[in-house]
């Protein structure tokens, strides 16, 4: 139920925005979020785009585990 | 970076389950508390790669499984009336009522029809004036701040045959509930889609009243590894606290404006939990100034539930008690066909995920 999926913003129109998941279409309300255009990878939940989603966070995520080796096991990241 | 392949990389889901067996020296119970974890951890078979002394337990985070029969019982009665559509989302459609379900009333001619977002709803209103839709409000704060735009849309555009039968839920009240009930646990897997929302303080309480560990989770396989990789060096160092481990969507200030809209249409009320009962301040009611649009309001109805299957154990499921192996209904009687309680209905409820990817 609190399924949401990334989408990419294909075209936006007032405070609607029409959205691609995987090159399926669905519509996005953009009333939750400020700042997002054309491109923006976004979270879609129940018709709503609820979130922007940051490339540079999710980079940062993997590279930290990925960076990570058995010495730094020993206290919270 | 299409945001899920990346976090379905063979090769980094295989070190971090070496980096958690690693770092796991003790046992460790770590309850999710969301339906999409339950569901993603069972889809990807995640436990498949711990090691035995790492327990997860699945909690109340499947909004369809914890919302009463009451509710299912009068959005019957209210598709039942003449000139009323129920717009709801797919999920109800088959959660058992007392004696019947939306899937079984629509199948003798109510007008109930699947939405995907509350402003499909309101279209519907839009384009049948001589009818009232009802729409069938559930989920937690992830969903909610789309009822909330619906309904202040509804007022904006001046749409009078448009109503709300409210069931929304908040979820911190339901996890203190749970540490209150004496579950066994280290710490949370917490809900990243409701965090989005709500932030990351709302569950500063638990660390800091608590001693357990939370660690806001995504939803790939890569993302519940790393969280209960961070949940066990928490543990280890005895050093609690809210960490974000899903940090591409959730932001320490979770979405200021989903929130906004949230206050301007909503209160705080009881709310029962299937499993719970009820539970102060952990619903949401439209507030004076939405009342008009509030179906219960508008169009009082009352019902008399009944008591639930006595042999089925959904409720002490979703509070982390027992789970679905010691029901003895679970793939007798009840599967995702004919389920008998809600846990078996939803694909995020604990049984139907278990049905379905681990037998």
């Amino acid at each position: 139920m609190c399924l949401s999926i990334p989408v990419r913003i294909v075209s936006i129109e007032g405070k609607m925005a029409e959205v691609s998941a995987g090159g399926t279409l669905f519509k996005a309300g953009l009333h939750m979020l400020e700042d997002v255009v054309e491109g923006d990878y976004v979270l879609l939940h129940a018709g709503f785009a609820i979130q922007k989603i940051s490339k540079s966070d999710a980079e940062e995520t993997i590279r930290l585990f990925e960076e990570m080796n058995n010495s730094q096991l020993n206290g919270p990241l | 970076m299409k945001y899920m392949d990346e976090f379905r990389n063979k090769d980094l889901i295989t070190k971090l389950a070496g980096l958690i067996r690693m770092s796991a020296t003790r046992d460790y119970s770590f309850m999710e508390v969301c339906g999409g974890h339950t569901s993603a951890i069972h889809r990807f078979g995640i436990t498949s790669l711990l090691p035995e002394n790492i327990k997860l337990i699945s909690g109340p985070g499947c909004p369809v499984c914890v919302t009463g029969t009451d509710f299912i019982d009068k959005a019957i009665v209210y598709s039942r009336m003449k000139n009323i559509i129920i717009a709801t989302f797919g999920d109800l459609m088959r959660v058992p009522g007392s004696d019947s379900s939306l899937e079984k009333e629509k199948a003798t001619g109510a007008d109930i029809r699947i939405v995907f977002s509350g402003l499909d709803a309101l279209e519907m209103a839009r384009s049948n004036p001589s009818k009232k839709v009802i729409f069938l409000g559930i989920g937690f704060e992830t969903t909610a701040p789309g009822t909330a735009v619906t309904m202040i849309q509804t007022r904006e555009q001046n749409i009078n045959n448009f109503l709300l039968l409210c069931a929304h839920k908040v979820m911190p009240p339901a996890m203190e509930a749970i540490i209150s009930d004496g579950t066994d646990l280290d710490g949370f897997i917490c809900p990243g889609h409701v965090a989005t929302i709500t932030g990351s303080s709302i569950f500063d309480f638990i660390p800091d009243n608590h001693n357990l560990g939370c660690v806001i989770s995504g939803f790939e396989p890569a993302d519940i590894l790393m969280s209960i990789l961070m949940l066990i060096l928490q543990v280890n160092s005895k050093i609690f606290k809210v960490e974000i481990q899903y940090s591409r969507a959730v932001k320490p200030e979770g979405n200021i404006i989903a929130r906004k809209h949230m206050a301007n249409v909503f209160d705080l009320c009881s709310s029962s939990w299937r499993g719970f009962g009820p539970i102060p301040e952990s619903g949401l009611i439209l507030n004076k100034k939405f009342e008009i649009y509030n179906a219960e309001e508008m169009i009082p109805v009352s019902v008399t539930s009944h008591p639930e299957n006595e042999i089925c154990i959904c409720g002490k499921i979703l509070r982390g008690i027992y789970s679905p192996a010691d029901c003895p209904l679970f793939d007798k009687i009840c599967n995702p066909n004919n389920p008998i309680g809600a846990c078996m209905v939803s694909n995020e409820g604990t049984c139907n995920s278990w049905y379905r990817y681990r037998l």
